[in-house]
């Protein structure tokens, strides 16, 4: 009996302490799917705001598991971010379903679509699944790209300014100031980056493509053979001689994929694996900008090596 | 600055021109020396102003350009629509060029400015997720195999288990859900199958609507749906583990699983970590209320009466309580108990208690790509008990209360990209109390291990062995291999963890 009386006090002090706790914080709560997207919440939201990435940095943000932690999270969330263009199409849907928080519903002020706002690369003309997993909407992988960080950033406090609407002046500055920075950054990133104009890259999955586009690489080709799709062996005989024949040098791979293949590639290219990661993890890149700046730094020492040849 | 340089060579080749064109016409007129000098001097003076004209308008195009850059870079998806597309980059990065620039002014607050519309430049694509107003799917499951016994469905229980030797197409179903407004949302299942006579089955699988604006963290569903009754009893059999259903759901559940007309109310409980109450009341009649007021089956030897609802005791009660943690970054833990109660047919006021409680383990590392490695255990176990009525007669049976329970295990292991291996242990208990050997449920234990290989998510081929023991099972025991194809057309729903 003195348990189920302990049981049903706790259930009572849930229900009513429930909602008062969320006002005892008084800091707005933001979701958002992935850490990058996070990142940048955090930096236009300072210390207004409490933001929880639902992804690990570390994993492939197409297949991430609908835990039911991430429901409660969601559901107590005053702003959710998401990526959008079908990236989180595999796990948010059913999340949001039991979440029943209409705060973040879709179309809602306090909903953050990311790619909205941000003119997609590789939108397909046709939807066909033979040519893989390609999205609809064109590529979500537009984060590591820092003029689209600026979009996204703005996206970002047009939804905190209609939900927190007393504390829209200091989101505006931060994202003044993220702007300043990223604007200035961008000419360092470029300047570094600019003796490797045109430099031939191999990609694992086509994850680099905004951010080859903006620093002046050549995404080539990719170690998948279609989107999600694994390397097979018939891909990387044709792609061997292609990057032999092209001089590709680098072969971009996010820190969560396989390594045999590309180790493979590069066995037989000449080309360099590197490791590039795409997410903010709070260690060596605590923030969005030191994300871009370790990539652009880490791409300039791989390029600036000499070329090895087989 | 582009732009700037680009308009130099028009402002020198009209410079040219007109250095050319005076002479000529100044020539024509005298040959003195001193003349010319003079001209020369005057045009010299001329080509001076020019050049500090051109200087001036040169500055002034300058700083236009980084104002008009400045605002671009300021607004860039405001611009957008109205310049039809989104500005150049060279245009975005030149507004960062000057250094000396002023930071943009922070801009008025504007919460009430309407969300900014998609860039017309966004091609609109149709059923795909978030563009259309319903997502629509096909499925498609296609089953191969042989087995020991010719009689498949004796050792089989479900109704999209594979039914006989060789081919069997026991689940295509067509899959429709979206939005219906900001107040509800739909789905519809609906399922055809093939029976051993290659005739067509037709099913109103589920078909509900739940709400999704409700307060206090409360959402109903109304329609005709699975029961939220342990886990297995809410999955579609395409996202099934193995070939067929455990051998426990096809006991306590039947062929078709625990599915009825009805409502369901479910409150996200206010706790720190997820947990959920699920209360749902529904007809529970039919073959998919199998232990029930269930007409078509007899259980334990007593013909079934045809039972109506009386009151509001005679409806088919299912809660459930369902909590889960997240152990480590990379171990998550669900525990569920269930019940279901409701009246059978067995007589005029029979009950049946079903109980359940279910227990899923997930771990998977940090560090994954494709949704690989993986390792996942499940476990489900039901207990029932039947008021069986009494049945006069030359055979007469007492009023009884009849116990049965079972139990199976699996573990799947997702061992690397697109491959899982699985394994499962079924097992289901006897009943023999006090009844007929004709009555009695025979104990029955299966094994069953199996291979997947997904080459995309959209497609699947399983291979599984069964080995089947018990007194029901023609021989004693029993061998069966199943090879399950799988496709899916259309949108695919996300799974549920």
């Amino acid at each position: 009996m003195h348990v189920l009386r302990r049981l049903l006090v706790t259930l009572l002090v849930a229900i009513v302490g429930g909602p008062s706790m969320s006002h005892a914080a008084d800091k707005l709560k933001v979701v958002a799917t992935t850490a990058d997207l996070a990142a940048v919440a955090r930096a236009v939201g300072g210390d207004d705001v409490d933001v929880t990435a639902l992804a690990r940095p570390t994993e492939d943000p197409h297949f991430v598991d609908a835990k039911p932690s991430f429901i409660r999270i969601v559901n107590q969330a005053d702003v959710l971010i998401e990526g959008g263009a079908s990236l989180e199409a595999g796990w948010l849907p059913p999340i949001l379903d039991s979440a029943r928080n209409s705060k973040i519903s879709a179309g809602s002020p306090g909903r953050v679509v990311a790619a909205q706002g941000i003119t997609l690369l590789e939108v397909p003309t046709q939807l066909d699944r033979s040519m893989g997993d390609v999205h609809p909407q064109g590529n979500p992988h537009f984060m590591l790209d820092p003029v689209a960080a600026k979009t996204v950033a703005r996206s970002i406090v047009t939804a905190f300014c209609a939900v927190d609407h007393t504390r829209c002046a200091g989101y505006q500055d931060a994202l003044s100031r993220f702007d300043t920075a990223i604007d200035g950054k961008l000419l360092a990133w470029q300047a570094t980056l600019a003796p490797f104009k045109g430099t031939k890259v191999v990609t694992y999955h086509k994850d680099f493509d905004y951010f080859a586009e903006r620093f002046g690489l050549e995404v080539i080709d990719t170690l998948e053979p279609k989107p999600g799709i694994p390397p097979s062996p018939t891909h990387l005989t044709e792609l061997i001689p292609k990057m032999r024949a092209e001089h590709a040098r680098l072969i971009l791979i996010e820190p969560y994929r396989e390594r045999s293949n590309p180790d493979f590639v590069a066995q037989n290219t000449g080309a360099r694996v590197l490791v590039l990661p795409a997410m903010p993890d709070g260690k060596d890149a605590p923030d969005y900008i030191a994300l871009v700046d370790s990539d652009v730094r880490q791409l300039a020492a791989a390029l600036g090596e000499k070329p090895a040849r087989p | 600055m582009e732009r700037v340089r680009r308009r130099r060579p028009l402002v020198a080749a009209l410079l040219v021109a007109a250095m050319v064109g005076e002479p000529m016409t100044s020539s024509g007129q005298t040959s003195q020396p001193d003349q010319l000098r003079q001209e020369l001097e005057e045009m010299k003076e001329q080509l001076r102003r020019v050049e500090e004209q051109m200087k001036k308008q040169e500055a002034i195009i300058q700083k236009q350009q980084a104002v008009i850059d400045r605002l671009t870079a300021q607004k860039p998806a405001v611009a957008a629509p109205v310049g039809g597309a989104p500005p150049p980059p060279e245009q975005v990065q030149a507004a960062a060029a000057p250094p000396t620039a002023p930071a943009p002014a922070p801009q008025a607050p504007t919460p009430e400015k309407p969300r900014e519309p998609w860039s017309p430049s966004q091609p609109i694509t149709l059923l795909s997720g978030a563009r259309g107003y319903m997502n629509i799917s096909f499925d498609a499951l296609m089953d191969f195999g042989w087995s020991t016994t010719s009689n498949v469905t004796a050792i089989e229980t479900g109704d999209h288990d594979p039914l006989q030797r060789g081919f069997t197409l026991p689940n295509e179903e067509i899959f429709l859900d979206g939005a219906v407004d900001p107040y509800f949302k739909g789905v519809a299942d609906l399922v055809f199958k093939l029976d051993e006579n290659n005739n067509t089955d037709v099913e109103l699988e589920e078909v509900y609507l739940t709400t999704t604006a409700l307060p206090w963290n409360l959402q109903t569903k109304g329609g005709q749906f699975f029961s939220e009754f342990g886990r297995i009893n809410q999955q579609h059999p395409h996202a099934w583990d193995f070939v067929d259903q455990p051998l426990v759901i096809g006991r306590m559940f039947g062929p078709e699983g625990l599915r009825n007309p009805g409502a369901r109310l479910s409150w996200l409980v206010p706790t720190p970590f997820y947990s959920e109450i699920f209360l749902a009341v529904q007809n529970g009649q039919g073959e998919t209320a199998y232990s029930f007021r269930n007409s078509g089956t007899e259980f334990f030897g007593r013909p079934p009466l045809d039972r109506t609802v009386r009151n509001p005791g005679d409806l088919l009660y299912t809660p459930r309580l369902v909590a889960s943690f997240d152990l480590t970054d990379s171990q998550t833990l669900v525990a569920g108990v269930s019940g279901a109660f409701g009246p059978n047919d067995s007589g005029s006021s029979t009950r049946t208690q079903i109980y359940g409680g279910d227990l899923y383990w997930k771990w998977k590392p940090s560090w994954q790509a494709g949704g690989f490695p993986f390792l996942a255990f499940q476990t489900e176990a039901l207990g029932r008990r039947f008021e069986a009525g009494p049945v006069g007669g030359t055979t007469p049976l007492p009023s009884q209360a009849l116990y049965d329970w079972g139990i199976y295990s699996q573990l799947l292991y997702g061992f690397t990209q697109r491959w899982v291996a699985g394994v499962r242990a079924d097992w289901v208990s006897n009943n023999a109390s006090g009844l007929p050997p004709a009555d009695r449920l025979a104990g029955r234990f299966r094994w069953s291990p199996n291979l997947t290989f997904f080459p995309t998510e959209f497609s699947k081929i399983r291979l599984q062995y069964n080995y089947d023991h018990g007194k029901t099972i023609p021989n004693g025991d029993d061998s069966s291999v199943w090879l399950q194809v799988e496709f899916l057309l259309g949108s695919h729903a996300a799974h549920k963890f």
